[in-house]
């Protein structure tokens, strides 16, 4: 077994004594910010990038590992203890996980997302550990048209699949692209959108772009719209089960791994279409349906393990094809490529110890996400109530701390302002942030592999059709766009199938927190998720939305 | 989380239609006075990506603007200690940015340590934190243990500015 002895030799890597800390640090840190408000994992990771450049890589992405699992985790702790969920991915999590908190029984409650989540992601890393070696060797066969291919399903389908309005996600994406243009042109060697200043010819530190849209913007939309009187945050002890509880978790936890990792490796999966699909099969499958909605076990453990598995499945494209599909794996791409390591179907080869090093330390990271955090749960509760001032000001001072640092200019941090403004703005009118930083990050790489192709095809647009994997691609990016047209057009001739009885449910909860935004809207969260439905706007038409029922599954 | 009171707000997002508008212009006019050397090492050339870019920004600016005349609008974002129920506070949101601009300006003259210390002030008082002297010292500790942490902890040099010599 080859993925065998190099696991074994990446956990030989990861337990030396430095690495080890590394990893240790690396939770906490993550869980810690992961559970501050406001501060999601891929602001974490782009926060921390500066701090890591003086650690090897090796280490740097042992503690990466850490953070991106403790990050998810500590999001989870949010949302049950304050009714709110951070990230998009908890929003399920918050429904009975609150509702349980508010009954009594929040210790329950935190210890099935913790041990949901360690369970969900060890089978997601070992099925990353079986997997991605296969989709390498997969890759290895395709040539740059393929690549265009994937790239551009990778843009577009987290484009058009998440976020409530398809233009505005367009629109996103077309001011990340634009950003990603600014620099030098790496075959003409001319500059591009610098506007003759000289420090932006290389281009607008992707760092600096992370940090500026993700904790600048934040802290500012935030300070724009403080909370005037603050949560209640649940007081909690530590975490246990009862027998009962465990036999109730146990099954949810398998199912919700079985809906998260495959969505996670999915272009557009995410985890929030995954958790909100747990949630629904967990409520079918009760023997306590009347629960859901009061504080059922089910419906913590379920979405809170398909959250994880999740995270796990996203790193399957990220390693194997350097293709990110959520805002914490687009920074970490980011990270691999400061430490000159390209991601993608040579990295297995060229940097194995490496990768196996940070699939064991994922392993490492989630047993020790659960060791630790039992016990510190009442502490994590702590930070939720420090005092807000502290801790968005907090996010100013490190944020610019963190993006002047990497070349120590005053410059970056113009344009640390000037981007955070835009994350503002985007904030403000619901354009979603995932498509903006995604289009910097794979804008560049989608230019390169398109000039590879016609290169190879002597300037013959065929080229672009010269692989079958290609062809394939393009394929279910047409249906991606056009689903929605043809779903427009089955709406008219059948007005009255969907037309009135989804009316009182319009798109009012706005769901869209940091890095993604959420597809699964819950109308309300104070309501019994009764009627749980996926909100599908047309380019074109925020307004009037048309509502896909899912509560259709539940009546057989 | 209930969508924010109409009114001024409908057309504020014309605002953004106009943005992407001219950053799709931007980069048309950019990318038009590049030179393209013919090459048959590279028939895209720098321009094609540009115009594309360029072209998909002005579409969106212009189904935006339609979207947003027909009554559509973005829903603003949530969060945990968000409240969208009252209008955006400027009165926070300024000074903040000022503390931020101030630091800006400060940094390579004054040294870290001395703008660090302007940031953190400014923005808890700008979010409203009145424990004036607590907050001071705070950020003094803030900024020195960040100033010698990266120094000594990761090698690198912040600036030391007014207080070279001291530090």
């Amino acid at each position: 077994m080859d993925v065998w002895s190099s696991l074994m030799d990446g956990f030989a890597t990861a337990l030396t004594p430095m690495n080890f800390l590394y990893a240790v640090i690396g939770v906490l840190l993550g869980t810690a910010v992961g559970v501050l408000p406001g501060l999601g994992p891929a602001m974490t990771v782009a926060l921390l990038l500066p701090v890591t450049y003086a650690l090897e890589p090796t280490s740097a992405f042992i503690m990466f590992a850490g953070i991106y699992y403790g990050g998810m985790y500590g999001g989870s702790t949010t949302s049950i203890l304050l009714n709110t969920p951070g990230e998009s991915s908890s929003v399920v999590t918050a429904i009975e996980g609150n509702k349980m908190a508010k009954a009594g029984r929040a210790a329950q409650a935190l210890a099935t997302a913790a041990i949901g989540s360690f369970v969900a992601g060890t089978i997601g890393t070992a099925l990353l550990a079986v997997f991605a070696p296969i989709v390498v060797e997969f890759a290895v066969s395709l040539g740059a048209p393929s690549y265009f291919a994937i790239m551009v399903l990778a843009l577009l389908a987290v484009t058009a699949v998440l976020g409530s309005s398809r233009l505005r996600g367009f629109a996103s994406l077309g001011l990340g692209l634009a950003i990603g243009l600014v620099g030098i042109d790496s075959v003409t060697g001319q500059r591009r959108l610098t506007f003759g200043q000289p420090l932006l010819a290389d281009g607008l530190d992707i760092v600096v772009v992370a940090v500026a849209i993700f904790a600048v913007g934040e802290a500012l939309w935030v300070a724009a719209h403080l909370r005037r009187n603050p949560l209640h945050v649940i007081p909690v002890g530590r975490p246990w089960m009862g027998r009962k509880d465990w036999g109730r978790s146990w099954k949810p936890w398998l199912r919700g791994t079985a809906f998260g990792f495959p969505f996670g490796a999915l272009p557009a999966g995410g985890a929030e279409i995954p958790t909100f699909l747990s949630y629904v099969t967990e409520k079918r499958l009760s023997k306590h349906p009347e629960e859901f909605g009061k504080g059922a076990i089910e419906g913590v453990a379920g979405p809170e393990a398909a959250n994880n598995a999740a995270a796990a499945g996203t790193l399957t494209p990220l390693l194997a094809l350097g293709l990110p599909t959520n805002a914490t794996a687009a920074v970490m791409l980011a990270a691999f490529t400061t430490y000159g390591i390209q991601p993608g179907p040579q990295l297995f080869s060229s940097q194995g110890p490496l990768v196996w090093a940070l699939i064991a330390s994922l392993f490492i990271g989630n047993l020790l996400l659960l060791l630790i955090n039992l016990p510190l749960a009442p502490l994590w509760a702590k930070l939720l109530q420090l005092p807000r001032p502290y801790l968005y000001a907090g996010i100013l001072f490190f944020a610019t701390l963190g993006a002047y640092s990497v070349n120590l200019q005053a410059f970056d941090l113009v344009v640390l302002l000037v981007l955070g403004a835009l994350g503002f703005m985007m904030r403000r009118f619901g354009l979603p942030v995932l498509p903006l930083i995604l289009g910097v990050i794979l804008g560049p790489r989608i230019e390169g592999q398109l000039r590879k192709t016609l290169q190879l095809s002597a300037g013959d647009p065929a080229g672009l059709f010269s692989e079958p994997i290609a062809i394939v691609v393009y394929i279910i990016v047409a249906l991606i766009l056009v689903w929605p047209f043809v779903l427009k057009l089955i709406r008219r001739n059948r007005p009255q199938a969907a037309g009135a009885p989804s009316a009182p449910a319009a798109p009012s909860g706005s769901s869209a927190p940091s890095g993604s935004s959420a597809p699964a809207e819950l109308p309300g969260r104070q309501e019994p998720a009764a009627r749980t439905e996926t909100t599908v706007h047309a380019p074109g038409s925020g307004h009037e939305d048309r509502t896909v029922r899912s509560d259709k599954k539940e009546t057989p | 989380m209930s969508s924010l009171p109409t009114g001024l707000k409908g057309r504020a997002e014309l605002g953004v239609a106009l943005l992407l508008g001219a950053a799709g212009v931007l980069v048309f006019l950019d990318a038009s006075r590049l030179s393209v050397p013919y090459s048959q090492s590279d028939p895209v050339g720098p321009k094609t990506v540009p115009f594309i870019v360029a072209g998909l920004l002005v579409v969106c600016a212009i189904l935006l603007a339609v979207n947003v005349m027909r009554g559509g609008k973005g829903e603003a974002e949530g969060g945990e200690d968000i409240e969208l129920g009252h209008p955006a506070d400027w009165k926070t949101v300024l000074p903040l940015a000022g503390a931020f601009v101030l630091n800006i300006l400060l940094i390579d003259w004054a040294g870290w340590v001395i703008s660090g210390t302007v940031l953190f002030w400014g923005s808890v008082l700008a979010l409203g934190s009145r424990h004036y002297i607590r907050d001071g010292l705070l950020s003094v500790a803030l900024s020195l243990l960040t100033f010698y942490g990266f120094y000594l902890g990761l090698g690198i040099a912040l600036p030391a500015g007014l207080l070279e010599g001291i530090l």
